[in-house]
C-alpha cells in the first residue's frame, strides 16, 4: 500500500521529525481533487505541487493514490462534562487519542458551566483540562446556562479576548438549562451582535417534562421511556421555533445534533426560504437508529441514551446522509460524552436519571464515508466539506483548518477508501466498556494521520504525547455566516409612516386601577402597563436590558405635528 | 385597491353557476339528505315526472313562464305574473292566501312554504320545495302537502342554503370599561343581514375569575339582545385546579365544548407551553375542543418594544412587530402540543399563508386540525396598515395582523376550497375610531379587532365561487355545515334536512353591492371592507322559522335569540381521536433488573447551589423553574410502585447477564 522512507541521509529517524514529505496522494479539497505533493515543515503546509523541491533529510510517505484530506474537525465533544459530580470516562487525554485514531485532528469541546457559575471560570477550567491532556489542537464552546445581566459582559470577554465565537442554548433541560423565548430572543440578539454564532439544542422542554412525568406514571422507567417521552416531533418544533427567533434577530443559527427526519426536513425548508440556518447530524443518527433502546439488554439500551434520542425510525439515517449529501445539512459532529455502564446505571430506575451520551468521535468520518460515499450518495468533495471544511469556516478556522493548501496548518489525512474495519469495544481507543457501534463493518478509514505537522497515527499505530494540543482561538464574525446577515441588516431596517397627528376624539379609559380586581379590561396588548397580573409565569428577578417596559422613552412625536409631509390632513374622516 | 381588482373580475362571472334548469345536473333527487322521507308526504300525490329531468322540473306553468322570462334579464325585472299584479322588486314572491294576513306581521308566521328552490348543502344540492313548521323544517320535496294559511315563498330556482354560522364573533366584549360599539342587538342584526343565523361568541373572563360567572354573565347580555341563535365558547385565560373544574361543570352541565387558549398577550393571557400541554389534555380527555390564538407573545413583546424604541408608533408597528412566522411558529408548536396530548385543535384567526401551509401539511400528515380564516383575511390584506390616514390605519388593526402581502386573500381562498381550511369566521370585533384612539400615540394600545359578521358569506361567494375555486357546496361546508359539525350541532344546524332547525337563506347569486360603512348594519363608523364590490348576497332570511330579512328590510328582534348549547366530542373532531387513543397505549419493555456496579454520584441538592449536577433531569425541581404549578397529572412523579420484586425471580426470557452488552 504505502510506506516510508527517508530521503537522502538516514539518519533522522526521530519522532519530533518537522518535515514531511507526502507523496504520490490525490489531494482532496472541498472544492477540488488533484493528484499532488504535499510538503510540510513546522506543522505548516508549505508547498503543494508536483516535483517540489524540498531539503534533503526529509520524511517522505508514500500515499500510493490514497485521498490525502485535511483533518476532520469534530465540532461536537463532551470530553470534560461532569454528570453528577462524575466526569466522562474519555478525558481529553483519551477522546483526543479516540479522535485521532478516527482521522479527526481538531476537535471543539462544550464548556458546560453550571447555572450560576460564572461562564469565564468554566472556560479556564477546561483550558486547563485540555491543554494539559489534549493530543491534537481544540477549541471550545461555551454553554450559556442562563441567562442574566451579567452573562453579557462575560460572553463579551470571551468573544474578544479568549477567542470564542460559538456559544449554546438550551431549548430543553426545563429548570435547569432551559431558556424561554424572551431569553432566547435576548440571548441572540446580543450574541448577534457580538458576531458569534448561536448552538442551539432544540427540543421543546415544556413537553418533555410533561411527557416524563406521564411515562413515570405509567410504570415505564426503562431506556424506551426516554425516546418516548422525546418524541421527534417535539425536535422538530424547537428547530422550527429556534429557526423562526433567529429570522426574527436576524442571527445565525446553528441546531446542534439533528436526530430526526422531520427536524433535518424543517432545516431544509428554512435554508430554501433563505434562513441562515446550520444542521448538525451526530455520528450516532448517521449510523444508527433507535431501535435498540428496546432491547431486554438494560446496559445496551442505555448506551443508546441521549438526546435529541435516536430516532425509532430506521430510515432515518438514509434520510439524514442524503440531506447531508446535497448540502442542507453542513456539517457532522460526533456529540462524543463518554460515561460508562457503570455511570448510566444511575439511572437504572428512571430513565431521566441516565447521563446522557453516546460514543462516535473515532467513528465519524468512517461512517460517513461508508454510508455515503461508498453508496454513491456523495463525492469525495463533499465529504471533505462536511467532515472538516464546513465545520471550519461556519467558526472561523478556514483556511487554517479544513482546507490543504500552502499556509494551512499541516492536519492532514491519508484516506485509503477501501480499507475495511469492523468496529468492536477491544479495537477502540475510547475508554468505554461499550460502543454503540459494535459489530458494525465500515469501508473506509485513515492509513496515515498528520496533526501539527507530526505523524500521530501510522499502519494503526498511534504515537501521541499528552498535552500537545494547542487552544485555537477564533475571531468573531465568520463570514459564511455572517455576510449575509450583515447586508440583511441594512436592508431590513424598518421606518414609520410619517402621518398627520390624530386629532380627533379619543375614547376616555378610566386610569388602571392598580391592585383593584382590574374588572373590565379585556383584550389589552401585551405591553401595556398592566399591574403585574396574578400569576407572572416568567417574571424572574432580572431585567436584561434596563428598564424594558417601554415607558420612559421619550418619543418624537412633538415636532410632527409642526409640518407634516404633504400638508395637515384631515385624519378622523376615513376615505 | 383590493375593491378594484374585484371589479375588474366583473365579466368572468360563470354563468352556469346563476342559471337554475340550465345546466344544472342533478337526476338524483334524495329528498330530506340526511333524515327519511316524511311518513306519508307522497301519498295520494301525482308524481311529476318531469320534475325529474334536467332542466324542467315543473309543470306547473305559471312558475315555469316566470322562470322562462327570468333567463334573459337577470334580477330586477318586470314580470308578468297570474297570481299577484305587485310589481316585485325580487324574484321572490311571497304570497298569502289569505288576502287579511298583512305583510306587516311577517315574524309572527309560523308556517312558511319555500317553493321551487333549489337546495344546496354540503353534499349536494337538489330542487325542492321546503315546508317549515315551528321554527323546525317539517317537510322537503316536491307536491308538499300542507295546511291552509301557509305563507308562500316563491325561490324560483334560487339557491336555498343553510343559514351562516358565525364560529367567531366578540358581540359586546368589555374592553377597558368600555365595550366593543356592536352589542349582541347590532351584531347579529348585522349578522342576519349578512345572511349569518347563528354566532358563537367568544366568553372573556378576566384573567384570576371565574369562568363560570364570565359565562352566565354573557348569557345575560345575550338573551336580553341576540336576534338570532347563539352559542359561546369560553376562553381560558389562567390554568389551576379550580378552573379546570369550572371547564369541566362548563362542558358536563352548560352546553360549551370548545376553549379558547392563548399563546400571545404576553402576562395577560399568554399560557407556557407546559400550561398549554395539561389544558389540551384535559380537553382531550373530556371531549372538548381545544381553539387557539396561535403567536408567539414572547417575541411579540421583544418586537413591540423594540418597534416604540425605533420610534414607530402608528398602526404600522403592530405587524412589523408580529410578523407572520411568529404566527406559523405557533400554529406549528400548538398542532405538536395537539398531537402530542391528542386532543383536536382548532385554529382561530389564520391570517397569512405560512400559517395556512402549517395547518395544510399537519393536516396531511393526520392531525386533528381545523384552521379558521376570517373574513378580513380572505377579503383584504394588510397594506392599509401604511395608509397615512391614522384612523383608516387603526381600523385594520388586530391580532394575528393581517398579511401585508397581497396575494393572501387568494391563497386562502384556495386552501379553503380545497377542505384545508375547514371553517370561516368573522372574528367580528368593532371598536368606534374613538376607541382606536386610545392607542394613537402607541400602537400597542389600540384595540384589536376588525367587522366582518355581515360581509363573511358575500366576501367567500365573490372571492371563491365567482372566481370558480369553490363550489356552492363547499361554499355551504365551509360557511355553515363544518361549523356546525365542530360545535356538535349538526345536523340541527348547518344542514337543509327534515327535523334541521329552519335557518336558512335564499342566496341571490347575482346580486352586486359594494359595501360601505354608510349601509352596513354594524355601529361601527368604519368597514374594512369599504368599497368593495361583492357579489352574491342574502335575498331572504329565515331565522328560526321566521322571515327576518326581506326586501333588504330587517325584521330582527332583540331577545329572540336561544342558546344553543353545544355537547362534548363531537364526531368530526373526536372520532379519530377516539381510536388513536385506543391504539397509542405504551408499554415498558419487560427486563431483568441490573445487576452490575452502579456509579456513586452527589445527589442533586434541592434549593441550594447545584454545585456539580450537569445534565440532570428535567422532571426534578430546580432552583429556578418557571414553570412551577401546584398539581401534576399522573399523581407525585417521584416513585412509582412498581412489582419490580416479581421481575427478578423469573425474568422472561430467562435471567440473562444484564451487565455485558451483546
Amino acid at each position: 500500500m504505502s510506506g516510508t522512507g527517508y530521503q537522502g541521509k538516514k539518519n533522522i529517524p526521530h519522532l519530533t521529525s518537522e518535515r514531511l514529505l507526502i507523496k504520490g496522494g490525490r489531494v482532496v479539497n472541498d472544492d477540488q481533487s488533484l493528484y499532488a505533493d504535499v510538503y510540510v515543515e513546522d506543522g505548516i503546509i508549505k508547498q503543494v505541487g508536483e516535483n517540489l523541491i524540498v531539503p534533503g533529510g526529509v520524511k517522505v510517505i508514500e500515499a500510493n493514490g490514497c485521498k490525502v484530506i485535511p483533518g476532520g474537525i469534530d465540532v461536537n465533544t463532551c470530553l470534560h462534562k461532569p454528570y453528577l459530580g462524575t466526569p466522562p470516562v474519555d478525558d481529553f487525554y483519551q477522546g483526543t487519542k479516540a479522535a485521532l485514531a478516527g482521522g479527526t485532528t481538531m476537535i471543539i469541546d462544550h464548556v458546560t458551566p453550571q447555572p450560576g457559575d460564572s461562564l469565564l471560570e468554566a472556560f479556564e477550567k477546561w483550558q486547563e483540562a485540555a491543554d494539559k491532556k489534549s493530543c491534537c489542537d481544540y477549541s471550545l464552546h461555551v454553554d450559556i446556562p442562563h441567562w442574566h445581566e451579567g452573562v453579557k459582559e462575560e460572553l463579551d470577554q470571551l468573544v474578544q479576548e479568549k477567542g470564542i465565537n460559538s456559544f449554546q442554548v438550551y431549548m430543553a433541560y426545563k429548570g435547569l438549562f432551559q431558556m424561554p423565548d424572551s431569553q432566547l430572543y435576548e440571548a441572540f440578539s446580543f450574541l448577534k451582535e457580538l458576531g458569534a454564532v448561536v448552538l442551539v439544542h432544540a427540543e421543546n422542554g415544556d413537553l418533555i417534562a410533561q411527557e416524563q412525568s406521564k411515562i413515570l406514571g405509567m410504570g415505564i422507567t426503562g431506556p424506551e421511556g426516554h425516546p418516548l417521552s422525546r418524541p421527534e416531533e417535539l425536535e422538530a418544533e424547537a428547530v422550527f421555533r429556534a429557526i423562526t427567533l433567529g429570522n426574527r434577530v436576524n442571527c445565525p443559527v446553528y441546531i446542534t445534533k439533528v436526530m430526526s427526519k422531520s427536524a433535518a426536513d424543517i432545516v431544509t425548508n428554512a435554508r430554501k426560504k433563505g434562513s441562515v440556518v446550520f444542521g448538525e447530524p451526530i455520528t450516532a443518527s448517521l449510523a444508527t437508529d433507535g431501535s435498540h433502546y428496546w432491547s431486554k439488554n438494560w446496559a445496551k439500551a442505555a448506551a443508546y441514551v441521549t438526546s435529541p434520542p435516536l430516532s425509532p425510525d430506521p430510515t432515518t439515517p438514509d434520510h439524514l446522509h442524503s440531506l447531508l449529501a446535497c448540502g442542507d445539512l453542513q456539517v457532522v459532529g460526533s456529540g462524543h460524552c463518554a460515561y460508562s455502564t457503570f455511570q448510566k446505571a444511575i439511572g437504572k430506575d428512571n430513565f431521566t436519571l441516565i447521563p446522557e451520551g453516546t460514543n462516535g468521535v473515532e467513528e465519524r468520518m468512517g461512517f460517513v464515508w461508508d454510508k455515503a460515499v461508498a453508496m454513491g450518495k456523495m463525492d469525495e468533495n463533499q465529504f471533505v466539506a462536511v467532515t472538516s471544511t464546513n465545520a471550519a469556516k461556519i467558526f472561523n478556522l478556514y483556511p487554517r483548518k479544513g482546507r490543504i493548501a500552502v499556509g494551512s496548518d499541516a492536519d492532514i489525512v491519508i484516506w485509503d477508501p477501501d480499507k475495511i474495519k469492523t468496529i468492536t469495544t477491544k479495537a477502540q481507543q475510547s475508554a468505554l466498556e461499550y460502543n454503540i457501534f459494535e459489530g458494525m463493518e465500515c469501508r473506509g478509514g485513515p492509513v496515515y494521520v498528520v496533526s501539527q505537522g507530526r505523524i500521530v497515527f501510522e499502519e494503526g499505530k498511534l504515537q501521541v504525547q499528552q498535552g500537545t494540543g494547542r487552544f485555537i482561538s477564533r475571531k468573531p464574525f465568520p463570514d459564511i455566516a455572517y455576510q449575509r446577515i450583515k447586508y440583511r441588516n441594512k436592508v431590513m431596517s424598518k421606518q414609520g409612516v410619517s402621518r398627520g397627528m390624530y386629532d380627533g376624539p379619543v375614547y376616555d379609559i378610566p386610569a388602571t386601577p392598580k391592585y383593584i380586581t382590574p374588572a373590565p379590561s379585556a383584550k389589552t396588548s401585551p405591553t401595556t402597563h398592566q399591574p403585574p397580573p396574578i400569576r407572572n409565569l416568567h417574571q424572574s428577578n432580572f431585567s436584561l436590558s434596563g428598564a424594558q417596559i417601554d415607558d420612559n422613552i421619550p418619543r418624537r412625536s412633538g415636532h410632527r405635528i409642526v409640518a407634516p409631509p404633504g400638508g395637515r390632513s384631515n385624519i378622523t374622516s376615513l376615505g | 385597491m383590493a375593491e378594484r381588482r374585484s371589479a375588474d373580475r366583473d365579466g368572468d362571472l360563470p354563468v352556469y353557476l346563476a342559471r337554475p334548469g340550465t345546466a344544472d345536473q342533478l337526476p338524483r333527487q334524495k329528498y330530506g339528505g340526511l333524515f327519511c322521507n316524511v311518513e306519508g308526504a307522497y301519498e295520494s300525490k301525482t308524481i311529476d315526472f318531469d320534475a325529474l329531468t334536467v332542466g324542467q322540473r315543473s309543470s306547473r306553468s305559471p312558475r315555469a313562464t316566470n322562470r322562462e322570462e327570468l333567463k334573459p334579464s337577470k334580477h330586477q325585472t318586470n314580470f308578468p305574473s297570474s297570481h299577484s299584479e305587485r310589481e316585485a322588486k325580487d324574484t321572490v314572491q311571497i304570497k298569502h292566501a289569505f288576502e287579511k294576513e298583512a305583510p306587516q306581521h311577517l315574524d309572527k308566521s309560523e308556517r312558511l312554504l319555500i317553493k321551487g328552490g333549489r337546495i344546496v348543502n354540503d353534499d349536494q344540492s337538489f330542487y325542492a320545495d321546503i315546508y317549515i313548521e315551528d321554527g323546525v323544517i317539517k317537510q322537503i320535496g316536491d307536491n308538499l302537502i300542507v295546511p291552509g294559511g301557509v305563507k308562500t315563498i316563491e325561490a324560483d330556482g334560487k339557491m336555498v342554503i343553510p343559514g351562516g354560522i358565525d364560529i367567531h364573533t366578540h358581540l359586546q366584549m368589555p374592553f377597558r370599561g368600555t365595550s366593543t360599539v356592536d352589542d349582541f342587538s347590532q351584531g347579529t342584526k348585522a349578522a342576519l343581514a349578512g345572511g349569518t343565523t347563528m354566532i358563537v361568541d367568544h366568553v372573556i373572563p378576566e384573567p384570576g375569575s371565574s369562568l363560570v360567572e364570565a359565562f352566565e354573565r354573557w348569557r345575560e347580555w345575550a338573551d336580553e339582545k341576540a336576534c338570532c341563535d347563539y352559542s359561546l365558547h369560553v376562553d381560558i385565560t389562567h390554568w389551576n385546579d379550580s378552573i379546570k373544574q369550572e371547564v369541566l361543570s362548563l362542558i358536563k352541565e352548560k352546553g360549551v365544548n370548545s376553549f379558547q387558549v392563548y399563546m400571545a398577550y404576553k402576562d395577560l393571557y399568554q399560557m407556557s407551553n407546559s400550561e398549554l400541554y395539561e389544558i389540551f389534555t384535559f380537553l382531550g380527555e373530556h371531549g372538548g375542543i381545544a381553539q387557539v390564538h396561535a403567536e408567539n407573545g414572547e417575541i411579540i413583546a421583544e418586537e413591540q418594544n423594540r418597534m416604540l424604541e425605533m420610534g414607530i408608533t402608528g398602526p404600522e408597528g403592530h405587524v412589523l412587530s408580529r410578523p407572520e412566522e411568529l404566527e406559523a411558529e405557533a400554529v406549528f408548536r400548538a398542532v405538536t402540543i395537539g398531537s402530542q396530548t391528542n386532543c383536536p385543535l382548532y385554529v382561530t384567526r389564520v391570517m397569512s399563508k405560512s400559517a395556512a401551509d402549517i395547518i395544510s401539511q399537519a393536516r396531511k400528515k393526520g392531525n386533528v386540525v381545523f384552521g379558521e380564516p376570517i373574513t378580513a383575511s380572505l377579503g383584504t390584506d394588510g397594506t392599509h396598515y401604511w395608509s397615512k390616514n391614522w384612523a383608516k390605519a387603526a381600523s385594520f388593526v388586530t391580532s394575528p395582523p393581517l398579511s401585508p402581502d397581497p396575494t393572501t386573500p387568494d391563497y386562502l381562498n384556495t386552501l379553503l376550497a380545497s377542505g384545508d381550511l375547514s371553517v370561516v369566521g368573522s372574528a367580528h370585533c368593532t371598536f368606534s375610531v374613538a376607541q382606536k384612539a386610545i392607542g394613537k400615540d402607541d400602537f400597542t394600545q389600540i384595540p384589536e379587532g376588525v367587522n366582518g359578521a355581515e360581509e363573511r358569506m358575500s366576501v367567500i361567494w365573490d372571492k371563491a365561487v365567482v372566481t370558480g375555486k369553490m363550489d356552492e357546496n363547499m361554499f355551504v361546508a365551509v360557511t355553515s355545515t363544518n361549523a356546525a359539525k365542530i360545535l356538535n350541532l349538526y345536523p340541527r344546524k348547518g344542514r337543509i334536512a327534515v327535523g334541521s332547525d329552519s335557518d336558512l337563506v335564499i342566496w341571490d347569486t347575482d346580486a352586486t353591492r359594494t359595501i360601505t360603512a354608510k349601509t352596513h348594519h354594524s355601529a361601527a363608523e368604519y368597514n374594512v371592507f369599504e368599497g368593495m364590490e361583492l357579489r352574491g348576497a342574502p335575498m331572504l332570511v329565515v331565522c328560526q322559522g321566521k322571515i327576518v330579512l326581506e326586501d333588504g328590510n330587517l325584521h330582527a328582534t332583540a331577545g329572540t335569540g336561544r342558546f344553543i348549547p353545544c355537547s362534548p366530542y363531537p364526531d368530526f373532531a373526536y372520532k379519530r381521536v377516539k381510536a388513536r387513543k385506543q391504539l397509542a397505549i405504551l408499554k415498558a419493555v419487560p427486563r431483568g433488573m441490573y445487576d452490575g456496579p452502579v456509579s456513586e454520584f452527589s445527589p442533586m441538592s434541592r434549593g441550594g447551589t447545584p454545585s456539580a449536577s450537569t445534565r440532570t433531569s428535567p422532571t426534578k425541581a430546580p432552583a429556578r423553574n418557571f414553570y412551577q404549578s401546584g398539581f401534576t397529572l399522573s399523581g407525585p412523579e417521584e416513585a412509582p410502585i412498581r412489582p419490580a420484586g416479581r421481575r427478578i425471580v423469573v425474568p422472561p426470557g430467562g435471567r440473562s447477564n444484564i451487565t455485558s452488552l451483546s
